[in-house]
């Protein structure tokens, strides 16, 4: 079983820097790329041995209504490659990026803390276990957001701190809920008893649920605390929160909850597509008004969250495709944007796109890699985001919502608008800049590439044959709850 | 019922600090009471009018006992609770190095 070491890798790797590293010492970075390096072999490997199989995990011995389980199926796996690809690059970047701060062991343990939770949220098939791996996350993000001991930053964390705990107070309420109605806390267990219930405690507990991770994952009315802390944090930690912590803690739950514990009632799939266009429309305008390259890169990944939750909402197998895909690709070019405007903002002193200018001459791999996620993001061919886009918007037209297929291509066309502004001020401005004297170590160049090579490489899942063997497992465990039911409990 | 309500009513209680009040250590006690009516929630799904403990004793299996398991669950939240707490009023203190002030609405360096 593979599982369970995502889980204590990290850990352990997290309890050792505090314990042998120092001020002066490389223990804590050799530790930390150690444990990425491990994490994604062994999420890859896991991926590609699970296939359209489910393996189980009990802990300690125990069976399953008495016992913490950990699910793998074809969803999990393919979000923890997702959470251990993007770690890896962050890490890579992080190196130098953070070098000036002191007591930068720190930062590596809140960092690998930081993946033990999101791990553990994905693999976990356990409710009241994903809220104890969610808050190890959170609290390793909200101090990650305030590492740098700015005032914007302390303010921040603060800010994200609070709203964090109101969405965990609900979601505790809400598992409070669960358990008195159906007295076990194992979601296939809870899947299969909640239908024999009063329907009202469903919808309840959706509604509490859909607060609560809703905050998580900063849909449009509950998102205030997402710009400030995305744009605050270190630039790779912000591309942890907006590439995968987001999602990990958000949208999965939301998928693993709301399609194989409830088995998608129409009523929730209605408010995802109307929360989901919310967010593409507003968060797309606000974005357009930013001049700050950071919170704009917040608002837009408010508006691709949209993207993916209007894919999930219209619910068909080939909407959840796109979701799916949109998944893994926003994780991908929005960690790379966010790595753009962190080498930026090291080289110039300034995330202000007035300021910047033609950055072609001065720093050639950050504008290319730029360049490629930007067209990636706003959705032309042949790049990733293209794909997923054109997916959702054909999927919606098919499933007669038109009028969402349009509210999705008027969002595209707003994020390709504000996209071309950053090229047009930030990137390639008219203003000559020379070449800064900060150099852009290889890591960050390194993980820089890397992603760039992704956003063209993983246009690649869409061809058929790839598609069977990578998209289309986790697109049958999110549409099938009683395969999850069954598959988990073995009856 | 009673004491359902009073508890949702202690909930309440905490969401209208947290949302209403501008000082920041205000703020966080709120977040503590909105906690503490969680809590009391799980107890309360837990709780049956003279039952006793769920313990292994010399007659055997007590048959009439209180749900542990929820009890277990609120013993982690609250450590939980005691982290989080840790970290929001360090963050306060910080905040109040910065801008001498613990007034939310003089602290607003980052527009909304």
């Amino acid at each position: 079983m593979i599982l369970p070491f995502l889980i204590i890798i990290p850990l352990l790797a997290a309890f050792l820097i505090t314990l042998i590293s120092g001020e002066k010492d490389n223990w804590a970075i050799v530790l930390s790329i150690l444990a990425a390096i491990s994490l994604l072999t062994l999420s890859i490997f896991s991926f590609f041995t699970t296939g359209n199989e489910t393996f189980i995990y009990e802990m300690s011995g125990w069976k399953i209504p008495l016992t913490i389980c950990l699910v793998q199926d074809a969803f999990s796996t393919f979000m923890l490659v997702i959470v251990n690809l993007i770690a890896l690059t962050s890490l890579m970047f992080s190196v130098s990026y953070i070098k000036h701060y002191s007591g930068t062991w720190k930062y590596y343990a809140l960092f690998m803390l930081m993946i033990t939770g999101m791990n553990g949220v994905i693999a976990t098939g356990d409710i009241f276990n994903l809220f104890v791996f969610m808050e190890i996350a959170l609290f390793a993000a909200y101090a990650l957001v305030a590492f740098g001991g700015k005032a914007e930053e302390y303010e921040a964390a603060f800010k994200y701190a609070i709203m964090g705990s109101i969405s965990s107070t609900l979601i505790l309420m809400g598992i409070g809920i669960l358990y008195a109605t159906t007295s076990t806390l194992t979601m296939a267990n809870i899947a299969a008893i909640l239908p024999t219930k009063d329907p009202r405690i469903m919808y309840w507990v959706g509604a509490i649920f859909l607060a609560g991770f809703g905050l998580k994952s900063a849909v449009m009315p509950f998102h205030a605390w997402l710009p400030d802390a995305h744009s605050s944090a270190p630039a790779p930690i912000s591309a942890m929160l907006s590439g995968v912590l987001i999602k990990a803690l958000g949208i999965y739950v939301i998928i693993r909850f709301f399609f194989n514990v409830l088995g998608a009632p129409q009523i929730f799939l209605t408010l995802f597509m109307i929360l989901g266009s919310i967010s593409i429309i507003i968060a797309s305008y606000l974005a357009l008004g930013q001049w700050d390259l950071k919170r704009l890169l917040a608002y837009s990944s408010i508006s691709q969250i949209g993207f993916i939750l209007l894919g999930l909402g219209i619910g068909t197998k080939l909407a959840i495709l796109g979701a799916v895909f949109h998944i893994f690709n926003h994780a991908i070019f929005k960690s790379l944007l966010f790595y753009n405007s962190g080498a930026v903002e090291m080289a110039l002193g300034t995330r202000d796109l007035r300021k910047m200018g033609n950055l072609k001459d001065a720093m050639p791999v950050t504008s290319t890699t730029s360049m490629i996620a930007s067209l990636s993001v706003a959705g032309l061919p042949p790049f990733n985001g293209f794909f997923s886009k054109l997916i959702i918007i054909i999927a919606a037209v098919q499933a007669s919502h038109v009028g969402y297929a349009i509210i999705a291509v008027i969002g595209s066309l707003l994020t390709l608008a504000y996209f071309m502004k950053v090229q047009r001020y930030g990137f390639r401005g008219n203003d000559k800049i020379e070449k800064p004297e900060v150099k852009i170590s290889n890591g960050m160049k390194s993980a820089m590439i890397i992603l760039a090579v992704l956003c063209i490489v993983s246009s690649a899942l869409i061809i058929p044959g790839i598609r069977e063997v990578t998209l289309d497992p986790v697109v049958s465990v999110i549409m099938n709850k009683t395969g999850y039911i069954y598959e988990v409990l073995g009856r | 019922m009673i004491v359902y309500i009073l508890c949702f009513a202690l909930f309440l209680v905490g969401i209208y600090g947290a949302l209403t009040k501008r000082d920041l250590i205000k703020i966080i006690l709120s977040i503590g009471i909105m906690g503490y009516a969680a809590n009391l929630m799980f107890i309360l799904f837990a709780y049956k009018t003279g039952a006793s403990f769920a313990i292994l004793t010399e007659e055997g299996i007590n048959t009439n006992m209180v749900d542990p398991l929820p009890q277990a669950l609120i013993l982690t939240s609250i450590v939980i609770e005691l982290g989080i707490t840790a970290l929001l009023v360090t963050l306060a203190i910080r905040l109040f190095e910065k801008y001498k002030t613990f007034d939310i609405t003089k602290i607003r360096r980052l527009s909304g």
